[in-house]
């Protein structure tokens, strides 16, 4: 266990060092220039010569990196080139939308694949299961985009239920969830229907095996075997695609929060790569790899709960 | 039972989350914004949302310009100009105070002119102080500009954003919470979401203030923004992103769509530096080869003015030069190959604007059946700067200039994106930006229109037209823009 987790930390870093390399090049690579950016069509030489000094352009690449790696170091991630405010406070005043939403849409996840995909393999073959495997293809086939746009049509302009978009912080708790719901919906649709149709399978796999009869035989509820018995024996492939969905939740919210106009993380970057905003890219970016690289870690830690003759292997 | 239960459960749960409606208070409006800024200084960033918001609401200027393009009076109540035109003399608004309660005098005046004009300035415009010789205070409530030069625009151009007057003591945070001396104060900026002005109870004209609260909210995706004007959540959006889905709004007898002018010249620029562009029969051929109708009915919904040349339908000067060059393939693919560039394949970089991208589509079948193959690559702003702007690497591009009076871009010569080079043009526009008579200048931006059309310098495509969606309730609001900005001392709610 203990060789495990060295082994882990020690590739958690190296991601980590990896991915501020590649994208602090991609930045550099990328055709573009942040004063000319923030400075438009009629800026002079002059007036962009001086903005570059400013943001500290002109320094040699190298320098730059490393006069990064040295801020981060501790804790210090520098000035948005844009926003001209520290970029701490970017990422921290938008930390908490996309949290809640990514979050929210992982549990409603949760809750609608496991029900669905558990309803769907013990009515292996009846019409309940094709009805909701039908319904979890089409899911999967619609953009999310899309559905939040039919979804915002439906409860925000013509029902008036909840708010069309927009967040209005957790300072208002009431509006906050109420303009979460729809975001969170929306993300949450499209990636059940994948879940759903995993959990369906890995469910009817356990349910052929012997315990499963065995169970039934000795004369348990249905609902008992499923929920006590199969599940948990399903679980190993559920957990695996939890893990990837969770990276995918993550990012999925850069889309959902420009159709539903939020203040998170997605909207952030989607401008920084825009304005050439490197140092504001660079910790996003960061933070991203941070957030997909601990939920692989996670769920290679669930394997072990999960299955406890893991343990041995790990 | 059980379902009675349930839905009384419900509405009980609907009214504690507070599901119905609430009408807002008339004197507060709720703007839909497309572009949202990073910084809010428009001395130190182009970004148009920043005047947009921020230039005669919070910043004001030494003057203002009118909803019909004429200069007015702001900061400076009065001014005087000597008879050689060199010396201007402005007389100062009195008792005018910053937001922060300093008050304003000459001294923040020269400050902000010199901050402008300094050699490390980042002014986004700091060609327009370039005429400049020096400020000086005469006393605390007069300042004397004396200029190097006539500038014919010099008036006009103290009119916008980048010479907003902005105090010492507020400066360095104008970024994030600007202090300026207009009719509403900074309040709030919750980045990604929205931006809030409240009314300035100290305003010099506060009487003319109908609005307490402004609240600008950034939605970028034009579906978004319909669903938001149609759950009304926004009371205007005044420029709206997509002219397709206008449609319903004029239908929606609570909306009422504007169609308003701006200055900005969408043109399909051509590198005239670069083969075959530096072969003014090949531009005339491209000229001839582009349908002006058919790109504003598919690409604008026929919401646009078609132009001739690099000036605006509604300016004083304009002259209607769009049948010079005929729509005629035929003609345009006998030119195409009497100059052997028939066939031939060429870039067609696009930025990211729903105008020029489907510009870019219309134009490429229309280049097509003409015998010339364009390849339209669709390119992100930061690159289209870069590559085609700075570093002026393309074939033909498509861009509205929405900059007023920029004739002088065809003066700029080789250094600039055009890679257009003509003394004539040159010396005409020398003349133009100095000619303080306007009967005068006029005659001459004539001259001017009819030489790039003569050139066929670009192929000239339509008038960005200014399209808003407002609630009935919404009044006073700019139909048409001059400048990038909209004053809202004069929009009320109902």
């Amino acid at each position: 266990m203990m060789y495990f987790l060295i082994r882990r930390t020690v590739g958690f870093i190296a991601t980590l060092i990896a991915v501020s390399i590649v994208v602090f090049a991609v930045m550099n690579i990328l055709p573009g220039d942040p004063a000319l950016t923030i400075l438009g069509m009629d800026a002079t030489d002059d007036a962009l010569a001086a903005l570059r000094e400013d943001l500290g352009l002109n320094e040699p690449l190298l320098a730059r990196y490393f006069g990064w790696v040295a801020g981060a170091l501790t804790g210090d991630f520098g000035l948005s080139h844009s926003f001209r405010v520290p970029v701490s406070e970017l990422i921290s005043e938008r930390l908490a939308m996309t949290i809640s939403l990514a979050v929210a849409g992982m549990l409603l996840t949760l809750l609608i694949a496991l029900s669905v995909g558990i309803y769907a393999a013990s009515r292996h073959g009846k019409a309940g299961d094709w009805v909701t495997m039908f319904i979890s293809q089409l899911g999967i086939a619609v953009p999310a985009f899309w559905l939040s746009i039919l979804l915002v049509l439906l409860f925000a302009v013509n029902l008036r239920w909840l708010p069309p978009g927009g967040f209005p912080g957790w300072s208002e708790p009431v509006a906050a969830m109420r303009s979460l719901i729809l975001p969170t919906v929306a993300l949450a649709l499209v990636q059940s229907a994948v879940l759903a149709r995993v959990t369906r399978s890995s469910a009817l796999e356990v349910m052929r095996q012997d315990f499963t009869r065995t169970a039934r035989a000795s004369g348990l509820s249905q609902r008992r075997i499923l929920w006590r018995h199969v599940l948990p024996n399903a679980l190993v492939p559920i957990v695996t695609i939890v893990g990837m969905q969770f990276a995918a939740l993550v990012t999925g919210t850069i889309v959902i929060e420009n159709v539903f106009y939020l203040p998170g993380l997605g909207r952030l970057i989607f401008q920084s790569i825009a304005n050439r905003d490197l140092p504001t890219v660079q910790a996003l970016v960061m933070l991203f790899a941070i957030i997909v690289v601990t939920a692989n870690f996670v769920v290679d830690l669930l394997y072990v709960l999960i299955d406890p003759r893991l343990k041995a292997r790990a | 039972m059980m379902h009675v239960q349930k839905s009384l459960k419900f509405a009980a749960f609907a009214l504690a989350l507070g599901l119905s409606a609430t009408a807002a208070s008339s004197a507060d409006l709720v703007i839909g914004m497309q572009q949202e800024p990073t910084s809010l200084d428009p001395t130190a960033d182009a970004t148009a949302s920043i005047d947009a918001m921020m230039t005669m609401n919070v910043y004001e200027a030494l003057t203002i310009i009118a909803e019909n393009g004429e200069v007015q009076p702001n900061l400076a109540t009065a001014w005087k100009v000597s008879d050689d035109g060199l010396t201007y003399t402005f007389t100062l608004a009195e008792g005018v105070k910053f937001h922060d309660g300093t008050t304003l005098d000459a001294q923040d005046v020269i400050f902000s002119f010199e901050r402008a004009m300094a050699e490390d300035s980042v002014n986004p415009s700091k060609d327009i102080f370039k005429p400049i010789e020096s400020v000086t205070a005469l006393d605390a409530g007069t300042i004397e500009i004396k200029l190097k030069n006539k500038d014919a625009f010099f008036l006009f151009n103290m009119g916008q954003g980048d010479s907003a007057i902005v105090g010492a003591e507020s400066v360095a945070t104008n970024n994030a919470k600007p202090v300026g001396t207009g009719p509403f104060k900074f309040d709030s900026w919750t980045r990604g979401d929205r931006l809030t002005l409240v009314k300035n109870p100290d305003y010099r004209d506060a009487d003319a203030v109908a609005l307490d609260k402004v609240t600008f909210r950034f939605i970028s995706d034009p579906a978004a923004a319909t669903a938001a004007m149609m759950a009304e959540e926004l009371d205007a959006f005044p420029g709206f992103p997509a002219p397709e889905l206008l449609e319903q709004f004029e239908a929606d007898p609570r909306f009422r769509v504007n169609q308003g002018n701006t200055e900005g010249e969408v043109i399909l620029a051509m590198n005239n530096a670069k083969p075959p562009f530096d072969n003014v029969e090949v531009r005339r051929a491209v000229s001839m080869a582009i349908n002006r109708d058919e790109i504003i009915d598919g690409a604008m919904y026929g919401k646009a003015t078609p132009i001739g040349s690099f000036y605006p339908p509604h300016g004083k000067a304009y002259v209607d030069l769009t049948g010079v060059y005929p729509p005629d393939t035929a003609k345009a693919k006998a030119m195409f190959e009497a100059e052997g560039v028939a066939g031939q394949t060429m870039t067609l970089r696009v930025p990211p604007f729903p105008y020029a991208m489907r510009s870019a589509e219309i134009i490429q079948a229309q280049l097509a059946d003409a015998g010339i193959d364009a390849k339209v690559e669709n390119v992100e702003w930061g690159f289209w700067i870069d590559e085609i702007y700075k570093k002026h690497n393309y074939d033909m591009t498509i861009i509205a200039h929405t900059s007023p009076n920029d004739m002088g871009n065809f003066a700029r010569g080789p250094k600039y994106f055009y890679g257009y080079d003509d003394p004539k043009m040159t010396a005409l526009w020398e003349s133009i930006s100095t000619e303080a008579d306007p009967e005068k200048r006029n005659a001459l931006l004539k001259e001017g229109q009819e030489l790039l059309t003569e050139q066929a310098v670009h192929g000239f495509l339509f008038q960005l037209p200014l399209l808003g969606v407002f609630r009935n309730e919404v009044q006073g609001y700019w139909t048409s823009a001059p400048v990038l900005y909209t004053p809202l001392k004069g929009v009320s709610n109902g």
